[in-house]
């Protein structure tokens, strides 16, 4: 086992890879065989993701370059800056990977089971396995052309996936919407890449960030960087993608897409901390990400009250949910050149929203699985066929409602303890911007009150009579989200100080993160 | 001046491009724009890699052959960029194929059953 | 709408065999000169496109099943990855082959030289399976469009209706 230790990063890509590459092998023998591989391949990364935290959570950055005569020797034979594709994780890295690993472990189990009566699994598996490789290859890169290449392939499983009911017109024109703002995105990243390839002769992120000085083409870098990794996570001016994709794709595949929305989200905190950091100049970046927050916490939350459809409903939340971390990162990125009022309120805005992103991931995956049974046992997604079904399906009522109490932030769940961690921060910059979160956060709890009494409380409908409860291995997979919302609910303390505050300590670390690269060799 | 020539041509491509594919009508006319700005891109970082005088970088320590090679690493960024943008417009395509047998019709205006 | 003129399909016809001879040449070589997977990958697809053309849709998916096509596919993506973890001793995707002696092992002559090829490790081996698998993923792209476009049934599907809606 310590052989393996040394080649962790690589295995978190490798795993998935190879399990997407022969999942039709697999697939060949059966769909017993096939839904074995499929689940182990996931397990096997998780805990592939859970070692690589234990190992850069005991002894700091871990780098792996691919292909050189030690994982370590990012500067071969005196070169100044490094020539291979190297994998870096720090904390944050860690804590995505770990998340990413989960959501997609509980997807998996639960579609096991939810898609056995279409055809066309083995495709499905094969990019399913895919879509969490292009995931995790973006959070744990270390160099910004591999962080495109990752990004695009992330974008192109996932749109297969959404279309994946492709005789339904409307998961076609999902599809069709996501691959043009995908596209038309990534191509704007890898513009900026070509910039800093221009300007510096390398893409390797700790080389660029050594190098960077603020001139036109890094802030035409900048803000092509900013505006389409905020549109691959749904904020609002180009949300539009959000409630269609989320909606038509199949549940197991929205519980991932969340994660690999998140793993984007990383790629903007990289950017602005790691890249530029300190040396980012005027303001404007900070304020610019904090009015998009404040903008999709509410718009997201507004339209979502109005909705009948669950999904749709759930992912209009999602952009709304997605506002909030924008705020405390805009927050942290405002005062990040100042250490005394850093340490009074700007850490702990970066610890609130690394927090509400890892709360929100599990969260929202259950939420989206628990739309997922309700669509499997009756048949529906629009709230108006649905009703009664507490007493039918008492164990997703029970796992929704736990669900519900986090996302809308009611006290002993975690939601709660990262919004006001969100609400502490933002109160020091401007007394309106709690007030704006706050407002969202009780049209949420509305909302998901809306979707308990309509769909698990009340009469029960005549169509409904013959309802059962799911089968175990979609309640496994909801039940191992529920598992880590309640114990990031009930430790709290453990939760932050483990996970949360290396986390932001890391993404402040700008000289530690270019030091483990460039510092270089054996 | 002279030498600046394809950053212009990557400027007007560009231009076009995303001109085409936000007030594009036609789906394929989109996907097509699409293919514009991916070819634009990929101009981008050619050019980037070239130096005026060089050779091309495929001899190990040339000795008097040339002064010095032409940046080789663009050219493989731009490689995986082209396959990227293949596999992006096959699906693409595919999927207007399928978007036209369900709506029985390209234009963008009436393909809006998800709305609100 | 016309049918092509005997002259595009007798070309057609005549030139595939050129082309795919030409695409495994630009796949073999492609550590010494312009070419490598991909590249060589797409111009082999061309064999099929101009397959297409000359003999026509119906005629073309009659003569091959598209499951051939897969296992091309499914050997050039497991031989890649088998590639990347033949050097796992030392690092994932290290070049274990190259200056060995072995497969693709020989030293590179240095010097500007008409180039060698049985050297550069992995990368040529790498260079051959993903020329294998472009050359199937690009013909079933190919297949399925044309399919697509010409609503051909395979008959493999009649009998086994897809369910596409939640329930």
């Amino acid at each position: 086992m310590t052989i393996w230790r040394e080649h962790l990063p690589a295995l978190l890509l490798a795993l998935p890879l190879l399990g997407a590459f022969a999942a039709p092998v697999a697939g060949h023998f059966g769909s017993r065989a096939r839904n074995v591989w499929f689940v182990s391949i996931t397990a096997l990364t998780a805990l592939v993701a859970w070692g690589l935290w234990q190992q850069v959570s005991a002894s700091g950055i871990v780098v792996y370059v691919m292909g050189a005569e030690h994982s370590r020797l990012t500067l071969p034979s005196g070169m100044a800056l490094p020539v291979r594709i190297l994998l870096e994780v720090d904390a944050m890295s860690a804590l995505m990977a770990f998340m990413g690993a989960i959501a997609a472990l509980a997807g998996a189990l639960f579609s096991v089971r939810s898609m056995e009566r279409f055809s066309g699994l083995d495709q499905f598996v094969a990019l399913y396995l895919l879509l969490t490789a292009g995931m995790l290859g973006m959070e744990i890169t270390g160099d910004l052309f591999n962080f495109f290449v990752f990004l695009e392939i992330a974008s192109v499983a996932s749109c297969g996936l959404v279309a994946f009911w492709r005789d339904r017109p409307e998961a076609v024109e999902a599809s069709f919407k996501y691959m043009l703002l995908s596209t038309v995105g990534a191509l704007m990243v890898l513009v900026a890449v070509a910039f800093f390839y221009g300007r510096y002769n390398t893409v390797a992120m700790a080389g660029v960030a050594s190098h960077l000085q603020l001139g036109l083409a890094e802030k035409a870098a900048l803000v092509f960087l900013v505006s389409a990794l905020a549109m691959k996570c749904g904020t609002v001016p180009m949300h539009m993608w959000t409630p269609d994709a989320y909606a038509e794709a199949p549940a197991g595949v929205t519980c991932l897409l969340v994660a690999v929305s998140q793993a984007a989200l990383y790629g903007l905190f990289r950017v602005c901390f790691t890249l530029y950091g300190a040396s980012l100049g005027s303001s404007a970046v900070a304020w610019a990400l904090i009015i998009m927050g404040l903008l999709s916490m509410f718009i997201g939350v507004t339209m979502a009250v109005i909705q009948k459809d669950v999904k749709r409903l759930m992912a209009y939340h999602s952009v709304s949910q997605v506002g909030y971390m924008l705020l405390g990162m805009g927050v942290a990125l405002l005062v990040l050149s100042d250490p005394q009022k850093m340490a009074a309120y700007g850490a702990m805005a970066l610890q609130g929203a690394v927090y509400h992103l890892f709360n929100y991931t599990m969260y929202k995956g259950l939420l989206f699985l628990v739309a997922g049974a309700l669509a499997y046992a009756a048949g529906s997604r629009n709230l108006n066929d649905l009703g009664g079904l507490g007493r039918r399906m008492p164990q997703t009522a029970a796992l929704f409602v736990i669900a519900a109490a986090a996302i809308a932030g009611l006290p002993p769940f975690n939601g709660f303890v990262s919004k006001l961690m969100i609400y502490e921060s933002s109160f020091a910059v401007h007394p309106l911007l709690p007030v704006v979160a706050m407002v969202t956060s009780m049209l949420t709890l509305a909302s998901f009150v809306k979707v308990f009494q309509t769909a698990f409380l009340g009469p029960e409908k005549a169509a409904l009579r013959e309802v059962q409860e799911v089968p175990g291995f979609m309640r496994g997979g909801m039940a191992l989200l529920a598992v880590v919302v309640l114990v990031l609910s009930l430790f709290p303390t453990w939760s932050v100080g483990s996970f949360v505050e290396p986390a932001a300590r890391a993404l402040m670390d700008r000289a530690a993160y270019v030091g483990a690269v460039l510092g270089g060799g054996l | 001046m002279i030498g600046n020539l394809p950053y212009f041509a990557v400027a007007a491509l560009v231009i076009f491009g995303l001109f085409g594919a936000i007030f594009g009508r036609n789906l394929v006319k989109i996907a097509v724009a699409v293919s514009l700005v991916e070819a634009a891109t990929n101009l981008f970082i050619i050019a980037l890699g070239y130096r005026n005088g060089g050779s091309i970088p495929v001899f190990t320590q040339a000795g008097g052959y040339a002064d010095y090679m032409v940046l080789p690493t663009p050219q493989a960024l731009t490689l995986t960029a082209i396959v990227i943008g293949m596999a992006t417009t096959a699906l693409l395509l595919s999927l207007i194929m399928l978007l036209y047998r369900h709506y029985g019709t390209l234009d963008v205006r009436e393909i809006r059953r998800l709305r609100g | 709408m016309r049918p092509l003129s005997v002259i595009v399909r007798t070309v057609c016809n005549a030139f595939a065999w050129f082309v795919a001879v030409f695409g495994v040449y630009v796949i073999v070589h492609g550590h010494l000169s312009p070419g490598g997977g991909f590249q060589g990958g797409a111009v082999v697809a061309t064999f099929m496109a101009l397959l297409l053309v000359s003999h026509g849709a119906t005629k073309c998916l009659g003569w091959v099943r598209t499951n051939f096509f897969y296992a091309f596919e499914h050997v050039g993506l497991l031989t890649f990855i088998a590639a990347g973890f033949l050097g796992i001793g030392v690092t994932f995707f290290y070049n274990s082959l190259a200056l060995s002696g072995g497969l693709f092992g020989s030293a590179v002559p240095l010097g500007p030289n008409g180039g060698s090829l049985n050297t550069s490790g992995t990368i040529a081996l790498m260079n051959c399976a993903v020329g294998i698998e472009v050359v199937g993923g690009l013909s079933m792209i190919l297949l399925y469009m044309v399919q697509g476009v010409f609503h051909i049934d395979k008959p493999t599907l009649r009998g086994k209706e897809e369910a596409g809606h939640d329930r």
